[in-house]
């Protein structure tokens, strides 16, 4: 005869382990995975602090996001423990999770004995829809979205690279993103600045940003600055962003907000284009090397097109903003390898990515340094180039 | 023989290559042999005390050869260096 619901429920209880309320606590932030596996509306409703929400039905297809190493202790509660004792058989049994646990009482338990609940801050219905393709990753999920609208993400510039980052950095929800062009919108950027268009020639490049960001997505705060950026307002501009996107087109700005970041503490996601070539790297200062621990001093004029205008491929810095975007999205959420310590040279014409390393000079002169010793005075400074690009005309 | 690859700004310099072959025992030999093929390089790659110029970064396969042996680090049939220029190009 087939066994009655309770039955089961007891058999399913002396197949696994059973934790205590009290013992979980103690290891909230410990590193053990702790999951939710009530529905996502139950979840909302408030949860264990650092739980991950995977409601059993996904069970199976998303417990590697949340807890990757099978051999790694793992806790599973619900609302009473029930449906978390199926679930842990379900990791022991079919998935060869070695230490999975269910808590003993589930969540109710856990409130009647007074212990912190966290309760998440709710999207919206209509955020639900715009971002559900995110919600169903769980590497991303509600928490990993309210890390992207909680973000500030500061552009240099919202041309060629800018515009793609601007764009998709917006579609994906990022809350703040505040940019940075003294420019007006030229009909000779539109062949590869496709945050612009025909009708906004002539139209500052921070409003007509702004007009497309607003049209894709309100969630998003534009914070405009119609400027250039120097070391007089540098420091005032970046402070305060989580993370900075540089497409800045000269090496003098290049040093100047490396400095300045390395002294700010602000990872920056750095890309350069000419031709058909790229280059993209993260530097994120103390934890890896710096833009000056790479390039040591600025080429001479005559080795540094940047001084001027020059051509490139309209695609290409569609394809290097959007390695941007996806940097700037994996530290915002801190998942996956950003390329820190890595230079990636990406080859339009021969389709090839190339990585070469990148270390942490111990005698750079900006980040072997403290932060409070990097003076103002030393924002940005190196030999004369600004005479060079003079010369260079 | 190993294969040097040319960034864009050094390109004009070596007659539009991506890539140009040349020998050495090491890192040092190999660009030498690049600036006597190609001596528009020359002023590009050295300065004029025969040091590798600052502003250029070379790498023996993915590795930067300042953390290796400098132009002394040795080269081996097959392998690849990369020579990178700064690049700012952003618009």
């Amino acid at each position: 005869m087939s066994p009655s619901g309770a039955e089961l429920l007891r058999r399913v209880k002396s197949q696994i382990a059973e934790v205590d309320p009290s013992e979980v606590k103690e290891l909230i932030g410990e590193g053990v995975a702790i999951v939710d596996v009530r529905g996502s509306e139950e979840f909302a409703t408030g949860h264990l602090p650092g739980a991950k929400s995977i409601p059993r039905g996904h069970l199976e297809s998303r417990i590697e996001g949340a807890a990757p190493d099978r051999s790694a202790e793992v806790i599973l509660y619900c609302a009473s423990g029930s449906r978390s004792a199926y679930a842990a058989r379900t990791l022991q049994e079919d998935l060869g999770y070695d230490h999975v646990r269910s808590m003993t009482g589930g969540i109710t338990l856990w409130k009647d004995r007074g212990y912190e609940v966290e309760i998440p801050r709710a999207l919206s219905p209509e955020q639900r829809d715009r971002y559900s393709r995110h919600l169903l990753i769980p590497e991303i999920g509600a928490e990993g979205q309210q890390k992207l609208l909680d973000a500030k993400v500061l552009l240099l510039g919202a041309g060629g690279l800018g515009s793609p980052t601007a764009l998709y950095l917006a579609a994906a929800g990022v809350g703040t993103l505040g940019i940075v062009d003294d420019d007006v919108v030229d009909l000779s950027n539109l062949q590869r600045q496709v945050i612009h268009d025909s009708s906004r020639i002539g139209v500052p490049k921070v409003d007509s940003a702004e007009e497309s960001i607003r049209a894709l997505n309100p969630d998003v705060n534009v914070v405009k600055y119609q400027t250039r950026i120097d070391a007089s307002n540098i420091v005032e501009i970046i402070e305060g962003y989580d993370v900075i996107v540089d497409g800045v087109d000269n090496f003098p700005t290049r040093y100047l907000l490396n400095d300045a970041s390395v002294r700010l503490k602000i990872p920056v996601v750095s890309a350069s284009i000419l031709g058909f070539d790229g280059q993209l790297s993260v530097f994120k200062p103390y934890e890896g090397p710096c833009y000056r621990c790479l390039f040591r001093e600025p080429p001479p004029a005559e080795l540094a097109p940047s001084c001027g205008a020059n051509g490139v491929l309209g695609v290409l810095p569609g394809t290097m903003g959007l390695l941007q975007a996806t940097e700037v999205v994996k530290l915002i959420l801190g998942i996956g390898e950003p390329a820190i310590g890595r230079l990636l040279l990406y080859d339009a014409l021969g389709a090839t990515l190339t990585e070469v390393k990148v270390h942490r000079d111990p005698e750079c002169p900006i980040c072997s340094r403290d932060p409070e010793e990097i003076t103002d005075e030393e924002l940005g400074v190196f030999p004369d180039y600004e005479a060079f690009c003079a010369a260079a005309g | 023989m190993a294969t040097i690859k040319i960034p864009p700004v050094l390109r004009a310099s070596v007659g539009g290559e991506k890539e140009v072959g040349a020998s050495g025992g090491n890192v040092g030999e190999v660009l030498r042999a690049l600036a006597t093929s190609h001596p528009a390089t020359e002023g590009q790659l050295f300065s004029a005390d025969g040091e590798l110029n600052r502003y250029v970064n070379v790498y023996l396969n993915d590795e930067d050869v300042r953390v290796l042996d400098g132009l002394d680090t040795a080269v081996r049939e097959g392998d690849t260096l990369v020579i990178l220029p700064a690049m700012a190009g952003g618009d």
